[in-house]
C-alpha cells in the first residue's frame, strides 16, 4: 500500500471517497513508525513518544464523524506534533531530561485546534532541547537521522518532525521556528515548511524558548498541504496576548493566483561568501523558474542582515534565561536526589536537568541582562532588531517577496559541528532575520546536491502567508523536487 | 546637633479584583492551600499571562486619586529571581514605564498642620505565593493561592521626617484606597504591607545610607519598627560605625530590627520588558470615563466639610479619615435635620461615638448605634426635649440596645426635660429648705464666692430632678429664689 506517499490533500480526498478509513490510515503510519523509527534498532529516532492508543481512538472517532457527515476536511488524517506542544495526559518533554517525567495537565492551543479539526496525533517528535539547536543533536533523547542520508543531521530544532515527514512516518507535522527551526530542517529534509507572521498562531501551551521570536507552523510535503494545516492552526487566541486578532484568509483560495508581475527581491547579502556554490546554483535555477512564471527580479539591500545572528544570540538567550527559570525542581520536572538545602536543590536540579547548549544559552542570557551589561547587550540588540525590521520595510517597497537560500549548505554529518557552537549558529544566518522582524518565511524543495536536498527560502511582508503559499504552490506545479522521496523509505 | 530622620515608604496594596492579575483564578483570601492556583499561577510550561483590565482600572483610579500623571503607555517587565513561592522564577512587575507617575498625598500632623508627601510612582505587579515553614517536619510547604494576586506598589518620596509622619502617610494611603474601593486595606490579612526605608543625617547634609524594613503589617508596628531602627542607626553612627545599605526585618517580640541581607548579597533582578505582554495603552476616553467614576476623595470632602458645613479643620480631618466614618457622619447629619445639625453631628460622631466604639473595640461599620438613631437623639437635644447630659445617657442606652430609638428610650425611661417653671420652683424650694446653712452662707458671700456656691445649688436641683430640669430655667429661677 502507498498510503504514506499521499499528501494531506490526497488523503482528505481518499477519506471522503472512503478509499480507506482513518483507522487503516493511522495503523499504516503507526506500523511505519514501528518499522523505521526505533533508535534501538538503528532507526531514525524521530519520535520521542508514540501515542498509538490516543491515535486509534481519534481515528475511530474520525471515522464515526465521517459516517455521520460531521467530519471536517482533514478529519481522520494523521500527523505528528513536535514535543514542544503541551499535550494533555501525554508526556511532553521539549527534548529535555528536565521534563522527562512531565505529563502535561493541559493542551496547547495548537493541539486543541488540531484535535478539533479531527486530525489524528501519531505522537510527539524529537527536537533539540528546548528548541535550542540546528541539528537536533542537543536532544536528551538522542540525535535524529536524516532519511536522505542516515549519517547526517536532519536540521533543527524541529528535526524529528522533519525526519518523520521526509521518511513518510507521518504525512505532515507541526514545528516551531525561533530562528529557523522549521525552515532549516525543512530544507535539509526536502520539505515545505512555513513560519507564519509572529502572532498568527497561538503560543499557548507551546513551551517557550524566546517568547518574542517563537512561532509555530506546518511542515508538509507541499505548499497546498501547508495551506491546509495553517488553516487549522492559525487564528486569534485570547489566552495569548501576543496572538493578533487579524482575519484568517482561506489559504487555499489564492494558491493558483498568477505570478505575472510578481516582484521578486534578491538580497545581495544572501548570496555572499558563506553560501555553498552548488547550493547557490540551485537557488538561482529556482529563481529562473519563478521568473518563467511571470515574476521580475530586483536586487534589494538588507544592509543590517549581518547583524542578525549576533542580535539574535543576545535576545533569544536573554528571553530563554528567564523563560527557563520555572524549571527549578520545585513543582514539576527533574529534581536532584537528596538536596541539602534550597540552593543545592536549584543548582543540582538545573545542572542535571539541562544539557550543555541550554546551560550555555541561559548563561549568555543571564549575562546579557545583568546590571551594567543590559544597555550594551540587550538594548543594543533591540536597536539592531529595529534596524533589521526597517531594512525589510524598505526592501518590501521594491518587491513582493524575497527569495534566497534557506541554509548555507546541505545536511552535514552527525557530530560535525557539535564542538563548534558558532558554526552551528551560522546555520540560521538566512532565517534569523525574519524572526527578528516577525515576518513570515517559508522553505520549499529546490533540488539536490550530491543527493542531499536544498531549500529555497521565501520571505514576505507581515500577513503575506497567502502570497508565499501562492508562489510556492505555482513553483511546485512546474517542479517535482518536493515529490522526491528518500529511496530507503519509499 | 540632633539627627534628622528621613523616611520613604513602599506600600504594597492588594487590589480587590475578582480574579488574579494574569489568570482567571479567584483572589478570595483564606481558601485551602493551592485550591486557587491555575496552570498560569503554577507557572506550568507553556502558559501565558493575560492582563486583567480591572486591575489596570484600579491602578488608574489610584493615580487620579493622588493627582498623578497616568502612564499612557506602560510596560510590564520581568523581575528575575529564584524563590520556591515564585513559580515562574520571575515576578511580572513594572520598571521603566509604570502605570502611575509622580503624584502626592496630604497628611495631617499631630499639631493639625497639613503636609504634602510626594509619591514617586505606583506600579502594577503580581504577588508571590507563601512559603509555610511550620508543620512540615523540617520541610517547607508552598501555597500558591496568593500567587498572581494583583498588587499596586506605591513608592513615596523620602519626605517623612518622623515615625509618626510615616504612620500618618500610611493611614492616608489606607484611607484613599478604601475611598477608591480598590482594596479592602486589611492589614492583618496582608492586603496592605509596608516597606520602610529609613536613614538619618545631620540637618543640611546629604541623605544618609538607608536600610529597608521589609513587610511591616500594622500602623503600630510601622511606628515601633522605625523608632527601633532610628535608635539603632543613631547608636551606630555615634559609636563611629557606618551604616551598610541592607534589608532588615522587624522583630516584634524583641522590638528590634535585624539585617536579612546587605546590598552586596542583593539579587540582580535582570529586569527586561516581558515579551509575553503588550504595552498597556490608556486612551483619553478611558481616562475620562474612570475620572468620572471616582467618588469624592478625602481632600475634597474635607474642604467641603469646612466651607459648606462650617466644621473646624480638626473635626473635618477626623471625619474624613475613612470613607465609612465620613459616610456615617453625613448620614447622621441628615437624620438630625441636615446642614444646620452639622456641628452637633460632628461633635457626637467624633466625640461620644468614636470613644464608645474605641472602648468596645468596634469599627465604625459595626457600630451598634446607627446614624439614624444618633440623628434622632441629636434632634431631641436640639428641640430641648432632653438636655445634653441626658443625651449622653440616652446614647449609652442606644449603645446597650435598650431601645430602638432615642424617642423610645426617653419615653420608657421618663427622661423628658422638665420645662414647667412651677415644678422646677417646687424642687428649688425643697433644695433651699434642706440646705439652710449653705443658703445662709451664699447670701453672706461676695460675688466670686457666690458663683462658686451657685454651682452646688444647680447640682442639687438637677440631682433632685433626676437631670430632667431644663438647665437654663434652673439657672434663672435659682438666682432669684436664693436671694429672696
Amino acid at each position: 500500500m502507498t498510503l504514506h506517499t499521499l499528501t494531506l490533500a490526497d488523503l482528505a480526498l481518499g477519506l471522503e471517497r472512503r478509499d480507506f478509513s482513518s483507522v487503516e490510515l493511522t495503523q499504516h503510519f503507526l506500523d511505519r513508525i514501528a518499522r523505521y523509527d526505533s533508535a534501538a534498532n538503528g532507526g531514525l529516532n524521530s519520535f520521542i513518544t508514540v501515542t498509538p492508543e490516543r491515535a486509534l481512538a481519534q481515528a475511530v472517532a474520525a471515522d464515526a464523524a465521517r459516517s455521520n457527515g460531521t467530519a471536517g476536511l482533514l478529519s481522520g488524517i494523521p500527523l505528528a506534533q513536535k514535543d514542544i506542544f503541551c499535550t494533555q495526559g501525554v508526556k511532553t518533554t521539549c527534548g529535555s531530561k528536565m521534563l522527562d517525567s512531565f505529563i502535561s495537565p493541559y493542551n496547547a492551543e495548537v493541539i486543541s485546534r488540531c484535535d478539533a479539526a479531527g486530525l489524528v496525533m501519531l505522537g510527539k517528535t524529537n527536537m533539540d532541547e528546548f528548541a535550542m539547536g540546528s541539528s537536533n543533536e542537543t536532544s536528551y533523547y538522542g540525535s535524529v537521522k536524516n532519511p536522505w542520508d542516515v549519517t547526517r543531521v536532519p536540521g533543527g530544532s524541529s528535526g524529528g518532525s522533519a525526519a518523520a515527514v521526509a521518511a513518510r512516518l507521518a504525512p505532515a507535522a507541526s514545528g516551531t521556528d525561533t530562528g529557523g527551526s522549521i525552515r532549516q530542517p525543512a530544507a535539509l529534509c526536502n520539505l515545505t515548511g512555513l513560519k507564519p507572521s509572529y502572532g498568527r498562531i497561538s503560543r499557548w501551551g507551546m513551551i517557550a524558548f524566546a517568547s518574542s521570536l517563537d512561532q509555530a507552523g506546518p511542515m508538509t510535503q507541499t505548499a497546498e498541504d501547508a495551506a491546509l494545516l495553517l488553516q487549522v492552526m492559525a487564528g486569534h487566541d485570547a489566552k495569548d496576548s501576543t496572538s493578533i486578532d487579524h482575519p484568517v484568509p482561506d489559504y487555499r483560495a489564492s494558491l493558483n493566483d498568477s505570478l505575472q508581475g510578481l516582484r521578486v527581491g534578491l538580497p545581495k547579502q544572501f548570496f555572499g561568501d558563506g553560501l555553498n556554490a552548488d547550493t547557490a546554483a540551485l537557488i538561482h535555477a529556482a529563481i529562473k523558474e519563478i521568473e518563467k512564471l511571470g515574476a521580475t527580479v530586483v536586487e534589494v539591500d538588507l544592509p543590517n542582515s549581518g547583524l542578525s545572528v549576533p542580535a539574535y544570540y543576545v535576545i533569544a538567550p536573554a528571553e530563554c534565561s528567564s523563560n527557563l527559570s520555572r524549571f527549578d525542581g520545585v513543582r514539576f520536572g527533574h529534581r536532584c536526589e537528596n538536596p541539602k538545602d534550597l540552593e543545592d536543590l536549584y543548582k543540582r536540579s538545573r545542572a542535571e536537568g539541562f544539557g550543555a547548549e541550554v546551560r550555555r544559552r541561559i548563561m549568555i542570557g543571564t549575562y546579557a541582562l545583568s546590571a551594567g551589561y543590559y544597555d550594551a547587550y540587550y538594548l543594543q540588540a533591540q536597536r539592531v532588531r529595529r534596524l533589521i525590521k526597517q531594512d525589510f520595510d524598505i526592501a518590501f517597497q521594491h518587491c513582493d517577496v524575497i527569495l534566497g537560500p534557506t541554509a548555507p549548505e546541505t545536511a552535514f554529518a552527525l557530530g560535525a559541528k557539535q564542538e563548534d557552537p558558532i558554526a552551528m549558529y551560522l546555520q540560521d544566518i538566512y532565517t534569523i532575520a525574519t524572526n527578528l522582524a516577525g515576518l513570515p518565511g517559508m522553505s520549499i524543495p529546490a533540488g539536490f546536491v550530491s543527493g542531499l536536498p536544498v531549500g529555497l527560502q521565501l520571505i514576505g511582508p507581515y500577513w503575506s502567508e497567502s502570497k508565499l503559499l501562492n508562489v510556492a504552490h505555482r513553483y511546485q506545479q512546474v517542479t517535482d523536487w518536493h515529490r522526491q522521496l528518500p529511496t530507503a523509505f519509499a | 546637633m540632633t539627627w534628622e530622620i528621613v523616611i520613604g515608604l513602599e506600600v504594597h496594596v492588594q487590589l480587590n479584583t475578582q480574579s488574579k492579575i494574569f489568570s482567571g483564578s479567584s483572589t478570595t483570601f483564606g481558601s485551602e492551600p493551592n485550591t486557587q492556583a491555575s496552570l498560569i499561577d503554577l507557572g506550568m510550561p507553556g502558559v501565558l499571562p493575560v492582563l486583567n483590565a480591572e486591575a489596570v482600572r484600579h491602578a488608574v483610579r489610584f493615580g487620579l486619586g493622588i493627582e498623578a500623571e497616568i502612564g499612557r503607555h506602560s510596560v510590564f517587565a520581568r523581575k528575575n529571581y529564584f524563590y520556591p513561592d515564585l513559580p515562574k522564577g520571575y515576578q511580572i512587575s513594572q520598571m521603566d514605564h509604570p502605570i502611575v507617575g509622580k503624584g502626592h498625598i496630604d497628611i495631617t500632623l499631630d499639631d493639625g498642620t497639613v503636609k504634602r508627601v510626594g509619591i514617586t510612582r505606583a506600579h502594577l505587579e503580581e504577588d508571590a505565593g507563601k512559603s509555610l515553614h511550620e508543620n512540615f517536619s523540617g520541610m517547607t510547604g508552598i501555597d500558591l493561592n496568593r500567587a498572581g494576586t494583583p498588587l499596586l506598589e506605591i513608592v513615596s518620596e523620602p519626605d517623612m521626617r518622623s515615625a509618626k509622619e510615616a504612620v500618618a502617610y500610611a493611614k492616608a494611603i489606607h484611607a484613599l484606597i478604601r475611598y477608591l474601593d480598590i482594596s479592602d486595606g486589611n492589614m492583618a490579612e496582608g492586603s496592605m504591607r509596608c516597606d520602610c526605608n529609613v536613614s538619618i543625617r545631620k540637618p543640611g547634609q546629604p541623605f544618609g545610607t538607608r536600610r529597608e524594613i521589609k513587610n511591616v503589617n500594622s500602623f503600630k508596628f510601622i511606628e515601633k519598627a522605625i523608632q527601633a531602627e532610628v535608635l539603632w542607626q543613631m547608636d551606630e553612627l555615634e559609636s563611629g560605625r557606618s551604616i551598610v545599605q541592607s534589608t532588615v526585618l522587624y522583630d516584634v517580640a524583641k522590638n528590634e530590627t535585624r539585617a536579612m541581607r546587605s546590598k552586596e548579597e542583593a539579587n540582580d533582578y535582570r529586569y527586561f520588558p516581558d515579551p509575553d505582554l503588550l504595552p498597556v495603552i490608556i486612551d483619553d476616553a478611558t481616562l475620562t470615563e474612570i475620572r468620572a467614576s471616582l467618588p469624592e476623595l478625602p481632600t475634597a470632602k474635607r474642604a467641603r466639610f469646612e466651607s459648606e458645613l462650617g466644621l473646624s479643620a480638626y473635626d473635618a480631618g477626623v471625619l474624613v479619615a475613612s470613607r465609612d466614618l465620613s459616610a456615617y457622619f453625613e448620614a447622621t447629619m441628615m437624620a438630625a435635620g441636615g446642614v444646620s445639625a452639622a456641628k452637633a453631628a460632628a461633635n457626637w460622631v467624633s466625640g461620644e461615638l468614636l470613644a464608645a466604639l474605641n472602648r468596645a473595640e468596634l469599627e465604625i461599620v459595626d457600630s451598634p448605634v446607627s446614624p439614624e438613631q444618633l440623628g434622632g437623639l441629636i434632634l431631641r437635644i436640639t428641640d430641648n426635649t432632653i438636655s445634653g447630659k441626658i443625651g449622653k445617657h440616652v446614647f449609652a442606652a442606644l449603645m446597650a440596645k435598650e431601645g430602638a430609638s432615642a424617642d423610645e428610650i426617653i419615653a420608657t425611661q421618663g427622661l423628658k426635660q422638665e420645662t414647667d417653671t412651677g415644678a422646677i420652683e417646687a424642687v428649688i424650694r425643697e433644695v433651699i429648705a434642706s440646705n439652710a446653712a449653705q443658703v445662709e452662707q451664699y447670701r453672706a458671700s461676695d460675688e466670686t464666692k457666690q458663683a462658686k456656691l451657685f454651682g452646688f445649688f444647680v447640682g442639687q436641683v438637677m440631682k433632685a430632678s433626676r437631670g430632667k430640669a431644663n438647665p437654663a430655667a434652673v439657672n434663672d429661677l435659682l438666682k432669684t429664689m436664693l436671694m429672696s
